[in-house]
């Protein structure tokens, strides 16, 4: 066989067998089950609790954790803004970067604590080291702000009837300390090993053997790394991400890196079959994202691997594959499958850049992001998936003349109302996002030249990606676009903000208001939710809004375009 | 909102101590057990510093592999691809002025013979790789430019090729710091 697709059969296998029993840790973790690193969590746990002035075991219900959420987040919304504005005179500073303008700084802050990670600034130029710890630490905490969010859903939908939802800030500790922490130490460390720098050094420089000197970025990189791709994050360290040499030396760290990109986002759903005592649902879940997943990996590998078709018309070899803005080391399969890995879940970190996908392996990238809930981000990745099943739920059982349940609970005209608002939200910020852009471009583009990199079908592409991955709270770019002006930090900071905690808000109050519900046990008449038809019907109604909402985007921008090349 | 804004404030300190400063620490404690002290790996050869391992240096000299192109010229101060859609006109009016000037300065070769990985800019723009075919197209031109016999710098080459990972995983590839240090030391 290919040794490029053993390769990435490789990292999934890799993935999802570390996966399983990581899931049923977390599961453990977030029920307060004993797990072997108590030993050493439950001290260091006790600490945060004390010193945060937390009592941890007063549970809260659903509101409250919300708001404990949004309150959290807004504390991190100003710290944030008030280092990223200022860096430039804060200590750190070795290669003496600016301070980020205002515009830039609220892309950035957004970016960073909607767990998107977009970049609009290069992080070789952009940031000090202390710009870069700060961010790292959102890394952290806006992962496991998700992660606690999905947690709180999680003990909502178990079979009883409470107000009582655990704590928001036990679930947030515990995500940070017991599963991301303990995983970023241990990817840290095997990266530092296969090159990735930590130091805290100004460039270093070179003379080549031609004679050019080179001046070389360097710092904390090896952190930096592990948690962007364990926590679905995606922001570099480097501006070029994981394509770059430093942040992803060869292709073992790859297959690492690469399978961080998955592997807590896959456990989350293995945990919530732990939490709920129903393997069966968890395993209808995962079934249905896989088979999402492949959908969209199989045209990307193919298409990558074939090749450019515009170069073959040129007449010289492809023995790889389509090469531009991809690297030997990795080859295109693999670059394939990390596009799609990264575009599924919202993690938005590259191993290749992204503009210069062939068409339709941009347009599965593309979709990843619009889906958003195969896989998705660590937590909330489950959170969107969650919508898709209260239609689901709805759906099937108008069809059979059934009442709407979800294990064991009614679901009413209020859920739907939020569920249908949260599953309209992402087509309406992304497609008039992208609408308002393509008009001001369309009407005034010598004024906003500056804007596309590609010309035509492309340029309309590079436009409708960013909305997208602003909206999937993803973070990678066509980063062709010209995106450090006001215009596009202001909108796309303002489609992340909507995008991250209304997705989180709606999920969140539909399983407590469900949870609130009588429990009405299963009975011959309950609609299984459990089985592979069921599966089949949430791919559907996932499907369907998929197409609707966005095929006419799609058709303007990589249709059009692997059409215009054949 | 009160009851949860003093919580949010200490528990967020507390989070940048343990985050920013201890994580930090110790990733940093565990670069200093490697021999490089995790400030990046540089190539000596006989006491004269040649470069970084990983990163991938300009090399345009026709006595020397070349690298791929590079959408920065090799900065790795400021690193990035071209970021150029597939079916860009000036994008493939330039890749066809690559593989000009490639049959230009190798005129032994046939257009067929090139492989994509040399007229393509990488993503990076540091690829210190190139593909195994495309250090092959080189090989005459090397050999004429230095006067070495063609099997002598093909074999050079056969042997720098890294293989796939286990032989079973990923692409087969050329380092072209290496193979060119190597080349200065052959005679």
């Amino acid at each position: 066989m290919n040794t490029e697709i053993a390769g990435i059969i490789l990292i999934y296998a890799l993935t999802a067998v570390l996966a399983i029993p990581l899931g049923r840790y977390i599961g453990k973790v977030y029920e307060g089950h004993r797990t072997w690193p108590d030993l050493i969590f439950d001290p260091i746990d006790r600490i945060f609790y004390r010193f945060s002035g937390i009592d941890a075991k007063k549970e809260l219900d659903w509101k409250q954790s919300l708001f404990a959420l949004l309150t959290i987040n807004l504390v991190w919304f100003i710290l944030s803004m008030i280092i990223l504005m200022n860096m430039g005179k804060l200590p750190l500073n070795t290669d003496g970067n600016p301070s980020m303008t205002a515009d830039l700084a609220f892309n950035t802050t957004v970016s960073f604590i909607s767990n998107t990670n977009l970049q609009h600034y290069s992080g070789e130029t952009g940031v000090s080291y202390l710009g870069q710890l700060t961010l790292m630490l959102f890394q952290f905490i806006s992962a496991a702000a998700g992660m606690a969010a999905c947690a709180v859903v999680f003990t909502a939908m178990k079979e009883r009837t409470t107000e009582k939802l655990g704590n928001f800030y036990v679930y947030f500790v515990r995500s940070c300390t017991r599963i991301l922490l303990p995983l970023s130490i241990v990817v840290a460390v095997f990266l530092l090993f296969r090159g990735t720098p930590m130091n805290f050094e100004g460039k270093a420089h070179y003379v080549s053997m031609q004679g050019d000197t080179v001046q070389v970025s360097r710092g904390p990189a090896a952190a930096m790394v592990a948690i962007k791709q364990l926590g679905t994050n995606g922001g570099g360290f480097f501006g070029p991400n994981s394509a770059h040499p430093l942040e992803n030396p060869d292709y073992l760290s790859n297959i690492v890196e690469n399978g961080c990109i998955l592997l807590i986002p896959i456990a989350m759903v293995f945990a919530l079959g732990y939490v709920l005592k129903r393997k069966r649902f968890a395993w209808m879940v995962f079934g249905v994202m896989t088979v999402g997943f492949v959908l969209l990996l199989l045209p990307a590998v193919t298409q990558e691997m074939h090749g450019n078709p515009a170069i073959t018309k040129m007449g010289i070899a492809q023995p790889m594959g389509s090469m531009e803005g991809k690297e030997v080391r990795f080859g295109p399969a693999a670059s394939a499958y990390w596009a799609i890995t990264t575009t599924v879940t919202s993690n938005g970190s590259v191993n290749s850049m992204h503009d210069s996908l062939t068409p339709l392996s941009s347009m599965a990238a593309m979709l990843g992001m619009m889906v958003n809930a195969f896989y998705g981000g660590v937590g909330v990745g489950f959170l969107n998936f969650y919508i898709f099943i209260i239609i689901a739920v709805f759906i099937s059982g108008l069809m059979v003349g059934r009442t709407p349940e979800l294990l064991g609970k009614k679901i009413e005209a209020k859920e739907m109302k939020i569920a249908a608002i949260i599953a309209l939200l992402h087509p309406l910020l992304i497609l008039a996002g992208t609408a308002l852009s393509s008009w001001l471009y369309a009407h005034n583009s010598a004024a906003y030249a500056g804007w596309l990199n590609n010309p035509g079908h492309h340029g309309f592409s590079e436009m409708l990606y960013e909305y997208t991955s602003s909206s999937a709270n993803n973070g990678s770019g066509f980063e062709g676009l010209g995106d450090n002006t006001p215009f596009w930090n202001i909108s796309c900071g303002i489609v992340m903000l909507l995008a991250r905690f209304l997705p989180i808000i709606g999920p969140v109050a539909i399983a407590g208001i469900l949870a609130r519900k009588k429990y009405i046990p299963e009975s011959a008449g309950t609609l299984k939710t459990d089985i592979s038809t069921f599966g089949m019907m949430v791919f559907a109604v996932i499907a369907i809004v998929a197409a609707l909402s966005f095929f006419p985007a799609l058709t303007l921008g990589p249709i059009a375009e692997y059409f215009g090349m054949r | 909102m009160k009851q949860n804004i003093l919580p949010a404030l200490r528990l967020t300190i507390f989070c940048m101590i343990f985050f920013m400063g201890i994580y930090t620490l110790v990733v940093l404690a565990a670069a200093q057990t490697l021999p490089d002290k995790g400030k990046g790996k540089v190539v000596i050869v006989n006491g004269q510093e040649k470069g970084w391992e990983l990163i991938g240096q300009k090399f345009t000299d026709d006595k020397y592999f070349w690298s791929r192109p590079s959408a920065v010229d090799y900065n790795a101060a400021g690193a990035g691809g071209s970021n150029k859609g597939p079916s860009n006109p000036d994008y493939l009016q330039q890749v066809q002025g690559r593989i000009d000037s490639f049959l230009v300065h190798n005129p032994d070769v046939k257009k067929e013979e090139i492989p994509s990985d040399l007229v393509t800019a990488s993503g990076s723009g540091l690829d210190p790789d190139i593909s195994v075919q495309g250090a092959y197209v080189q090989v005459k031109r090397i050999a004429k430019a230095r006067n070495l016999p063609v099997e002598r710098v093909q074999e050079l080459v056969k042997r720098y090729i890294t293989k796939p990972l286990l032989s079973m995983f990923g692409t087969e590839r050329v380092n072209v710091l290496q193979l060119n240090i190597e080349l200065d030391g052959t005679k």
